[in-house]
């Protein structure tokens, strides 16, 4: 730290030299009470034998030693503080705790909220075997006005928002169940696919309470959506083993436990869960590194080299790309993972450094993705006219340009970054802006074209 | 005259368990009496006491309570556990060995002078 100015006083240099052991993950905030009573007192003691206070400062802190080596002690001596307890973390002041503890019981209550959402439905007939079609249709508004009220909570969102919030839902509600769908179309498909992505914006308007407008509001939302789908995920990987033992346990003494778990413990945790894992993140988020960034790392160079590997082959065959009818969702996914590692591995760095040999890498997979998709637009071009527009083509097509689009200007951006004529910060900009973008999309395929395709 | 480190932690369950046996006591004022027995020649890093405080507080040999001191802030006292006093004597056991055997060797081979 820096040599203190004689002219500030030695609270604050106490404030400030409390601020810096805090950072320390090894060293709680009762232990820097410890070590600062003992530093108060190797102040004063040395202050009575004459020495003035700041220097009494300097020497105390000197005595107390290197905190680098100081924290490697404490954390040899508690290496359980290393691995962070999130759920029930006894550490913090007892304030910090009761808020946390009624987070959390808000938060479960939330999600129990979602759980019965899912099955109200059920109260007027509709039955999730039986109706499906309303079930997927409806799938994003059980859920998803409850996350939202969630973070309304927690952001104190103020009344006008909240007006606007609900009414995007209210035109959700009207979009999804007024059509009149054929059965079995794919235009219902596509709105239960896309109902959810329009309304996600709606979600990250509502977490970032305020600072949407900010480039770095959008990103913290970036960030959750990516933390929370790696809890979903685990969360739900806990929920099939629980499932598997329930109905071997029950099948033991005759119980057939399937009809319960598919009416009820399937849907109802399913839907509490996203609740539930959306707490964990937002808890989480200053306790443990983020899991997303560190996938990105690891699975940027594969991808890269599964990329340049397929386009060298591509070239040396000199084959063309078989036209299949899911081709272009295949590609579509191909972008959306690319896209998602470029995403999370610029939200996780540091704006400031320079570019490395990993910006590169992900130049090269950008750019291998792009040429890749423009391979199977090629090939699906030419042979357009024969297919013809059907809503899923349509549909498809949009999302690959819209993908392309975003991902042939962050190459661009990218590379103006690399070669020193831009900050990366642009590039982040774009992305937060983009998002706009992906919500307009979904929501005209919501909205324009069940009547444009004859709601077939 | 520099003391190894290895000796340094080695020593240091012992010295701190034997100082708080005298009286329940708190971090600076444990080194103080270190500096003070030792004459000055056990340098401890200062903060590096409380790792060992800790640690001897998770082993059971002391127990640790809060309370305010005469100038008015709050103070993290030690003290001895039963379990602690078992643990010193048989510490200071042996330590009077290593001691016995290393006063018995030297006995017999005087320090060279100027080493």
């Amino acid at each position: 730290m820096a040599a203190p100015d004689p002219a500030v006083p030695l609270e604050e240099q106490i404030d400030e030299w409390r601020s810096f052991v805090r950072r320390r993950q090894a060293i709680h905030s009762v232990d820097v009470a410890e070590l600062e009573d003992h530093l108060r007192e190797q102040v004063a003691v040395l202050g009575d034998a004459g020495l003035a206070t700041d220097e009494a400062f300097l020497v105390a802190v000197k005595r107390m030693g290197e905190l680098d080596a100081l924290s490697r002690e404490f954390a040899q001596e508690h290496s359980d503080r290393l691995w962070k307890q999130l759920v029930a973390s006894p550490s913090g002041s007892g304030e910090l705790h009761a808020g946390s503890r009624r987070d959390a019981v808000v938060a479960f209550s939330f999600a129990a909220a979602a759980a019965v959402a899912v099955k109200v439905p059920v109260l007027f007939g509709l039955q999730l075997d039986e109706d499906g079609e309303f079930y997927a249709r409806n799938l994003s508004l059980f859920v998803l006005p409850l996350l939202t009220g969630y973070f309304a909570w927690r952001r104190r969102l103020d009344a006008r928002t909240l007006g606007w919030l609900a009414a995007a839902f209210v035109a959700a509600a009207v979009f999804a169940n007024v059509y009149p769908f054929e059965s079995q179309g794919s235009t219902e498909a596509l709105t239960a696919l896309h109902l959810p992505i329009a309304l996600w914006l709606v979600v990250g308007i509502a977490y970032a309470g305020g600072r949407w407008r900010r480039v770095e509001g959008r990103m913290d939302f970036i960030r959750f959506s990516g933390e929370l789908f790696i809890y979903y995920v685990l969360i739900a990987l806990g929920g099939g083993v629980l499932t598997a033992f329930m109905v071997v346990l029950f099948e033991s003494i005759g119980i057939d436990a399937e009809s319960f778990i598919q009416s009820w413990l399937l849907p109802c945790g399913a839907a509490g869960a996203v609740l539930v894992a959306s707490w964990l993140v937002e808890a989480k988020q200053s306790v443990i590194e983020n899991m997303a960034p560190v996938l990105t790392r690891l699975f940027t160079p594969l991808f890269t080299a599964v990329l340049v590997t397929f386009l060298g082959a591509l070239l040396w065959t000199g084959r063309g790309v078989d036209f299949e009818r899911d081709l272009l969702i295949q590609f579509n996914l191909l972008l959306v993972v690319v896209l998602g590692l470029l995403l999370y591995s610029l939200s996780a760095r540091d704006p400031r450094a320079a570019p490395d040999a990993f910006d590169v890498m992900q130049v090269v997979l950008v750019v291998g993705a792009l040429l890749a998709d423009a391979v199977a637009l090629w090939a699906i071009g030419t042979r357009i006219s024969e297919f013809g527009f059907s809503p899923n083509r349509t549909a498809a097509i949009g999302a690959n340009v819209i993908l392309l689009v975003n991902l042939a200007w962050s190459a661009a951006l990218y590379l103006r970054f690399l070669r020193g004529r831009g900050s990366i910060t642009s590039l982040e900009r774009w992305q937060t802006q983009y998002l706009h973008v992906y919500a307009l999309w979904a929501a005209i395929v919501v909205i324009v074209f069940p009547p444009a395709f004859g709601y077939s | 005259m520099e003391i190894n480190k290895d000796l340094i932690a080695a020593s240091s369950t012992p010295i701190v368990l034997a100082i708080l046996a005298e009286e329940d006591n708190y971090g600076y004022a444990i080194l103080q009496r270190v500096r003070e027995v030792s004459g000055g020649r056990m340098e401890w890093t200062d903060g590096m006491l409380y790792p060992v405080l800790h640690r001897l507080e998770r082993l059971g040999h002391v127990e640790a309570r809060w309370e305010v001191a005469s100038t008015g802030r709050r103070r993290k006292y030690y003290g001895l556990t039963a379990q602690g006093r078992a643990h010193l004597a048989a510490e200071r056991r042996q330590w009077q060995a290593v001691d016995a055997t290393l006063r018995g060797i030297w006995r017999a081979t005087p320090l060279p002078q100027g080493a």
